[in-house]
């Protein structure tokens, strides 16, 4: 803290808090008593229950999280894999071409989402490569939502690496094949998990291009949810947030603990 | 056994040269040490034979082979970086084996082989740990010991000593030293900005000035008798006096000095360099007075500068009971045989 006397401390406690609680905490902690709401009528809701949680974990909302799940997963590998190629490639480039491609990568974040999904939907409605329907235009369109983030976040950590690492090993007789292997990806496996974890998380919420995408058979979560409130069932919908949120951050968790484990190595 | 050699070689970044036609040979088994201030090309040449930068024009040998073209994993060489670049995510151990292992020694002889060079280095009980576990000087010893480890012919060694501090220095010095008379095969190319690194170390000198080639030759030689006055100046820091030649020596600021003028035509301006540590306080043969201009105290010397003629004479002396004080008229002298005299028009760098 940069604050050093006590008084000054509580102060900007105080402050936090005030800022904090109404702006972040609130509206989750909302969702989270209403998800265990019976009824909610008055200022504070009552009747506790745990049957929205019954509902949200079976059926077909068991089978809309198993969605997300595979779909959020499946987009940040791809998006992984693309975006770690394009930054390693780009920074091979001479600069003025490396600028076109980082404003290609930037392209689908620019770009409102629901356009990106109507893109999608356009473009692979039609032979030759016909996806409408299958699951596979959910995780396209989610791919390339994602890629822009996980491209930026690998392109700022290749910027940073030392080249006297790819240099030392190319001395020592390494092929370019096997200093990339060896040395540059497990350095940069930092950036890699960070960027895997932010994909995931925009992936797992994403919302607006889906809507216009997905088949009754390939349903993601944040459609459910809004399918559930939409139809006025806001406490299904409340239960449905939370496990999104648990989900999500139970990946997280998992995500960061790889990380520290390659940062420590 | 391998040598290197440069042939003409130029490199240019964006229209500037960084290194200028440089036409050099290190014998097999030699310690040449690239002497220079930063700037001078040293550091480029280095890494033209490393294979990091392209020349521009001309040739880098190794040994027989042309290298010009090759990428840098296919030139069989070792190198220390100043930073080490020890790989952070690797023990010392697969640090050191990472050259074998690229280079696709048998799996079974890599052990050994990697023990060796540690054990070369002094660092054979450290195998276990990574690089951030390690002192400065560890570090550099495991780096070396990388860079042996696939029994290179040559070594580029780039400011190896220079993140260590002055005890440690002094003792990695030796410990090279001690490692290139266990391993005469090996050719060293030495590149440093510290001339007692270079004289202490090096069979011979190249120094570089300005991107280009200024003298070559065995420390002795660059010390005792430098071609150029940016030798005599950045190797030793020698005094560099105006003098006109004449009869039977050399006359500066009015006085005739005894020195050897080894055939320089009568009435010719020329430059005299004499080294601090052999001018003397007091009289002598060559003597020249003075005005103390400043005197500093260097525990065992002290260094005087004393104005003669308008020109600063630097003398180095056995320290002194009672130091002259700056406005001291003092006589200052040197042995004819322990100037040289140089072409006129260089001064001091």
């Amino acid at each position: 803290m940069l604050v050093h006397n006590r008084a000054g401390k509580w102060a900007v406690w105080g402050l936090f808090l005030v800022l904090f609680l109404p702006l972040f905490a609130l509206p989750l902690l909302v969702i989270l008593a209403a998800s265990f709401a019976g009824h909610w009528s008055g200022a504070l809701p009552s009747g506790f229950t745990t049957a929205h949680y019954t509902a949200a974990t079976r059926g077909d909302s068991l089978q809309a999280l198993t969605t997300s799940l595979v779909t959020a997963v499946t987009a940040s590998l791809l998006a992984l894999a693309v975006g770690t190629w394009g930054a390693l490639g780009a920074h091979a480039l001479p600069r003025p071409l490396r600028r076109v491609l980082d404003a290609l990568f930037v392209l689908p974040v620019a770009v409102p989402s629901v356009v990106v999904g109507l893109a999608v939907l356009v473009a692979f409605s039609q032979p030759p490569v016909l996806l409408n329907g299958t699951r596979w235009i959910v995780i396209l369109a989610h791919t390339v939502l994602v890629t822009a983030f996980a491209y930026q976040s690998v392109s700022a950590a290749v910027l940073r690496l030392d080249p006297a690492y790819e240099q030392a090993a190319a001395s020592l007789g390494a092929r370019p094949a096997y200093v990339l292997w060896r040395i540059r990806l497990p350095l940069l496996l930092p950036s890699l998990t960070a960027a895997a974890g932010l994909c995931f998380t925009l992936s797992m919420g994403e919302l607006s291009a889906t809507m216009m995408l997905y088949p009754p058979d390939w349903t993601p979560l944040p459609v459910q949810i809004y399918a559930a409130t939409d139809r006025g069932r806001l406490f299904t919908g409340s239960a449905l947030a939370v496990v999104l949120m648990t989900a999500t951050l139970l990946v997280l968790f998992a995500v960061a603990r790889i990380r520290t484990r390659a940062a420590y190595r | 056994m391998t040598g290197i050699r440069f042939d003409r070689v130029s490199v240019a970044y964006g229209g500037t040269t960084v290194l200028d036609a440089l036409d050099l040979t290190v014998e097999p088994g030699e310690v040449m040490a690239l002497l220079g201030p930063s700037g001078s090309g040293k550091t480029t040449a280095l890494r033209a034979v490393a294979g990091f930068v392209r020349p521009a024009s001309g040739r880098v040998y190794v040994g027989e082979r042309d290298v010009t073209g090759l990428a840098p994993h296919q030139r069989g060489i070792g190198m220390v970086v100043q930073q080490y670049a020890l790989f952070p995510h690797m023990r010392v151990a697969d640090n050191v084996a990472f050259g074998l292992r690229a280079r696709k020694v048998p799996r079974r002889e890599i052990p050994a082989r990697v023990a060796e060079a540690l054990e070369m280095t002094g660092m054979g009980e450290y195998g276990r740990r990574y690089p951030r576990e390690l002192s400065g000087g560890q570090q550099q010893r495991v780096a070396i010991a990388r860079a042996l480890a696939v029994r290179p012919g040559v070594l580029l060694l780039d400011e190896p000593l220079s993140a260590l501090d002055a005890r440690l220095r002094s003792g990695m010095l030796a410990e090279l030293a001690r490692l290139h008379r266990e391993l005469p095969d090996v050719t060293i190319l030495y590149v440093t900005h510290d001339q007692v690194e270079a004289l202490t170390l090096a069979d011979r000198i190249a120094v570089m000035d300005r991107a280009r080639l200024q003298d070559v030759g065995t420390p002795r030689e660059l010390y005792r008798a430098p071609r150029t006055g940016f030798t005599a100046s950045f190797v030793g820091n020698a005094n560099l006096l105006p003098v006109t030649v004449g009869a039977k020596g050399v006359a500066f600021g009015g006085v005739e000095l005894e020195v050897d003028t080894r055939g320089a035509a009568k009435g010719a301006a020329a430059t005299l360099c004499v080294r601090p540590h052999v001018v003397g306080l007091g009289p002598g043969p060559n003597r020249l007075a003075g005005v103390v201009g400043e005197i500093q105290w260097r525990g065992a010397t002290h260094r005087l500068y004393v104005d003669v003629a308008g020109h600063r004479v630097m003398a180095d002396v056995r320290e002194l009971r009672r130091p002259p004080a700056p406005g001291d008229a003092v006589e200052v002298h040197f042995a004819p045989e322990d100037a040289v005299l140089l072409e006129a028009g260089v001064s001091g760098g």
